[in-house]
């Protein structure tokens, strides 16, 4: 009833291209990000700090592994090294250069992630599928080990750690100790928003329609004159910028520290299922595969045991931990047989029914 | 559309030229000392039974593989080692005999990401999308329109094409190919498992790329009615070599093209 | 210059003035290198006869030989536990037939890839849930295996073999050769190497696709559960083994990823070459090195012969 595309004529090739062509679309995308901002107002850590901040970080990295596997076609399973890339880039440069404002450094230490994806993207020239996997698993097994054994890397601290310390934007504590949730939180909603709304023009554009022809059908996209070598490895490029930001974010925006077991294989795989259950090849399915992956454990957490409870079952952290495994095992096999374009797939197909509702076609 | 950029050569001289090209993998020979031209404006179909190289040839035109003996001179240039890239930048585009669309795009996006060699604009501006990427955008998406309307696909502009019916997703793929603007157009099979009516329709779009916008036209088909009645002429591939060569009636009418095709009592 | 000389110079004096050690070295390598050839054999299996490649098996390994055990604490007696383990491994290659590959027919062999994750979290979950995920003690000694470990002269040193090493070493080649066996000569073997050909046109001749890929699966099981016997009894069972296990991924693109020498003989180049880097150059860079030094040296054979030491070379049609 209210949401209708009738009436709106688009009079221009631009008004037709625009990523949110219905008026709906953008009314309901203004309304979620006045409502993020909103949120940190209410001052509830547990949401902040338990939920939202990790909950976007983690969508960012998701969508950086997005425009790989998603868009581009080429799996890597070693997000969580180039995550670490960034963080420790990011670690080094704001600790060598306190001055500069840390925002900077967590922008720019991206690129450190995109030299480094770059360079383990290069077997991408001669290799594909599984083969390329591998190579990246190269990247991630070298890059964790690097961050554990090359102690220049975390400034020689004795506990092989990487801290977050004291920073501040406008006088305002934004990473360290005393910077508050709310304040990080905002940081973090922000970057994310401006970093989402860069990938939605790339994907939109020359780029991401390049990256999609060498995901289809990439000998078919060469006879186009599509050079296949620079636009793979633009995609290494661009997807390992936006994983090593979301490193950095989540190393001083979320934990406040953290040493090389962070950025693990399972950092890779939780990322990559992220990916899978939000639907390759969809931004909006990032943030889904993000939320379902990264809040199924809290809520799981919250509701096992008050369920199990009264019947004198306990349901300690670790069992908790292991239904995680086996469920999001679960869904990535349910996703891949029902649905492989995952939840996106859902809501797309949830607004379409919207459109025409209350009739069914 | 506009036409093919400053024609430098005229109707009639030659376009691309295949001297002596032989073509082998390990110890197999696909092609053996092949050589004919393809000149302006012409329609030119190459036929031959199955197995006969005609694919071969093609790849070996556009790049995607390297004559193993002998050259290829296109628009007066004679490359050794081309990439497949060089050749699309060259002005050489191309169909296949199985479909190869970008099933996950759109009919749209798959045609617009054949202007992707026109396009200039650079990453800071298509990270922005604003400005001039979006001017450029637009501009393109003009061209793309125009080609959409010239090949009456209008209606599934915003489906994916891995949806579409195959006659469809063969006249998609002629618009991407058509999006290049190319001076020559390789079509693979263009008609291969259409219906009556859908060959009649292609056969009216091949004539009208040849007519309207003078794109040279090089088809591999294999059905003889269409084959003659399009083309201006045709080469005749048998186990890798040329058997014939000259116009449709001089072809109908050579012996060894029927035994060719009919088989030969030996 | 000092770098150069400790990178080019002193590893190989090192390595001829005290051949024990090389010798000592090189033997760790070729068992730990036998153990891979053996995982990369489970994965060669599979990927023959169904195209897919299934990152599972290293936790299959894991949780064979920690269904095993976890039996076997629990009371049952040993040779009991090894049956019922080969039960278990029976019906989970009949779930995973049923619940993943059946519905996933004929997608792209990348979903499949990705289908084998979830499987592996999936196991991942379930074994800790069951067993618990603290590392346990293979029952070594009730499934009459050797312990111990001979003390050879050699080369004016001692070199130690331990004698599970060689049983591993022996049990390895046995069930190597009774599946080159079982592939060549009966008519199950020439049925999967027809499906590995093409599903449809094995299809059209009347083989059960179905029958097939569970066979396939147990006997990768089966060649999971021997691995982790044999594993467990070396270090202990614990899940670290499933990230070890990953090394067989490079073996496989040194050997390809359907030859059955192939996965040996990178089984055993990955084994060796790991176990001497780390051992002569490791220390240089600060050690640990083991832990991706295998898929450098994939990595770098990959750009140099991208279809493996016994894959053929490919040739891409359109």
């Amino acid at each position: 009833m209210f949401y209708r595309e009738a009436g709106q004529y688009k009079t221009s090739y631009a008004a037709d291209m625009a990523v949110f062509p219905l008026r709906e679309d953008r009314i309901g995308l203004a309304v979620i990000i006045l409502a993020a901002y909103a949120l940190a107002f209410t001052r509830n850590d547990f949401l902040l700090q338990a939920v939202m901040i990790p909950f976007l970080i983690f969508s960012l990295a998701a969508i950086g592994l997005n425009l790989l596997t998603g868009y581009a076609g080429l799996l890597s399973l070693g997000t969580g090294g180039f995550m670490g890339v960034g963080a420790y880039a990011c670690y080094k440069l704001m600790t060598a250069f306190p001055e500069v404002n840390v925002l900077v450094w967590i922008l720019l230490s991206g690129f450190f992630s995109a030299a480094v994806g770059v360079l383990f993207g290069l077997p991408s020239l001669r290799i594909k599928g599984f083969y390329l996997a591998v190579a990246t698993l190269a990247a991630q097994f070298f890059l964790q080990w690097a961050f554990n054994r090359i102690p220049w890397l975390y400034n020689y601290n004795l506990s092989g750690a990487i801290e977050a310390p004291l920073r501040t934007l406008f006088g305002v504590p934004i990473i360290g100790p005393t910077a508050t949730a709310e304040v990080r939180y905002l940081v973090v909603l922000t970057l994310v928003i401006g970093l989402t709304w860069v990938a939605s023009n790339l994907v939109h554009g020359r780029i991401g329609r390049e990256w999609m022809a060498i995901r289809d059908m990439d000998i078919a996209a060469e006879l186009m004159g599509i050079k296949l070598f620079q636009t793979k490895l633009l995609a290494f490029a661009v997807s390992s910028y936006y994983c090593g930001v979301a490193g950095a974010m989540l190393v001083f925006l979320w934990y406040g520290g953290a040493e090389y077991t962070v950025f693990d294989i399972n950092q890779s795989f939780f990322i990559l299922f992220m990916v899978i259950i939000g639907g390759l090849g969809s931004l909006i399915g990032s943030f889904f595969g993000a939320a379902l992956i990264f809040i199924m454990p809290i809520g799981l957490g919250i509701a096992l045991p008050a369920l199990l409870g009264p019947f004198g079952i306990n349901v300690g952290a670790e069992v908790i931990e292991q239904l995680r495994f086996m469920i999001v095992g679960a869904l990535i096999i349910f996703f891949l047989i029902v649905e492989p374009h995952g939840l996106a797939r859902l809501w797309q197909i949830a607004k379409q029914k919207l459109r025409v509702w209350p009739f069914p076609y | 559309m506009r036409a093919p950029d400053t024609p430098i050569l005229a109707k009639g001289d030659v376009l691309l030229a295949v001297e002596n090209v032989s073509l082998s993998f390990g110890g197999v020979k696909a092609l053996t000392d092949v050589s004919f031209d393809i000149r302006k404006g012409e329609i030119r179909a190459i036929i031959g039974p199955n197995g006969a190289g005609k694919t071969s040839m093609l790849n070996c035109i556009n790049g995607f593989y390297h004559p193993t003996e002998g050259r290829i001179t296109f628009k007066g240039a004679t490359r050794r080692r081309m990439r497949p890239y060089e050749a699309a930048r060259g002005g050489i585009a191309r169909t296949f005999q199985n479909v190869a669309l970008f099933k996950g795009m759109t009919t749209l996006d798959n045609i617009m990401a054949g202007r992707s060699l026109k396009m200039r604009r650079g990453f800071f501006w298509q990270a922005l999308r604003q400005g001039p990427a979006l001017q450029e955008e637009v501009e393109h998406r003009r061209v793309v329109e125009d080609i959409i309307d010239f090949l009456e696909i209008q209606a599934i502009r915003k489906v994916p094409v891995g949806k579409l019916p195959y006659g469809l997703q063969k006249r998609v793929e002629l618009g991407r190919a058509l999006a290049m603007e190319p001076e020559l157009l390789l079509l693979d099979e263009p008609m291969a498992g259409m219906n009556l009516e859908e060959k009649e329709d292609m056969s009216r779009f091949i004539l009208d790329v040849n007519q309207q916008f003078g794109t040279t036209i090089a088809l591999i088909e294999h059905d003889m009615g269409v084959v003659m009645d399009l083309s201006d002429r045709v080469v005749v591939l048998e186990y890798g070599r040329k058997i014939a060569d000259g116009k449709p009636e001089e072809i109908k009418r050579d012996q060894r093209v029927i035994d060719a095709y009919l088989g030969v009592a030996h | 210059m000092d770098l150069l000389f400790k990178i080019f110079v002193e590893p190989f004096a090192l390595m001829v003035s005290a051949p024990d050690l090389l010798a000592q070295t090189l033997w760790e390598g070729l068992v730990g290198g036998v153990l891979y050839a053996l995982i990369a054999l489970g994965f060669v299996l599979i990927f023959k006869a169904s195209g897919v490649f299934n990152f599972a098996q290293g936790i299959m390994v894991v949780f064979a030989a920690l269904t095993l055990v976890g039996l076997h604490e629990k009371g049952v007696p040993a040779v009991l536990a090894l049956l019922l383990t080969i039960a278990v491994m029976f019906v989970l290659a009949v779930a995973v037939e049923r619940v993943v590959l059946k519905p996933l027919v004929n997608q792209p062999d990348i979903i499949l890839f990705m289908a084998t994750f979830g499987l592996t979290y999936f196991l991942v979950g379930l074994g800790e849930l069951i067993f618990g995920g603290e590392p346990k003690v293979m029952i070594t000694r009730e499934l009459f295996l050797p312990q111990g470990a001979t003390d050879l002269q050699l080369f004016g040193g001692v070199v130690r073999i331990q004698h599970i090493d060689v049983a591993a070493a022996v049990v390895a080649s046995l069930m190597i050769a009774a599946l080159a066996v079982f592939f060549s000569k009966t008519r199950i073997g020439r049925a999967l190497r027809a499906v590995a050909d093409s599903h449809k046109a094995a299809l059209s001749v009347g083989i059960s696709l179905d029958q097939i890929w569970i066979i396939v699966w147990f006997t990768a099981g089966i060649v999971a559960l021997v691995t982790g016997i044999m594993w467990g009894a070396r270090s202990d069972v614990s899940f670290a083994l499933q990230i070890i296990a990953l090394k067989a991924l490079p073996v496989l693109i040194l050997g390809g990823f359907t030859s059955i020498p192939g996965a040996i003989v990178g089984g055993l180049i990955i084994g060796v070459g790991e176990k001497i880097g780390e051992f002569y150059w490791g220390p240089l860079i600060g050690g640990g090195i083991e832990t991706w030094l295998a898929y450098v040296i994939a990595l770098l054979f990959l750009l140099y012969r991208p279809q493996g030491l016994f894959g053929e070379k490919i040739i891409e049609r359109i």
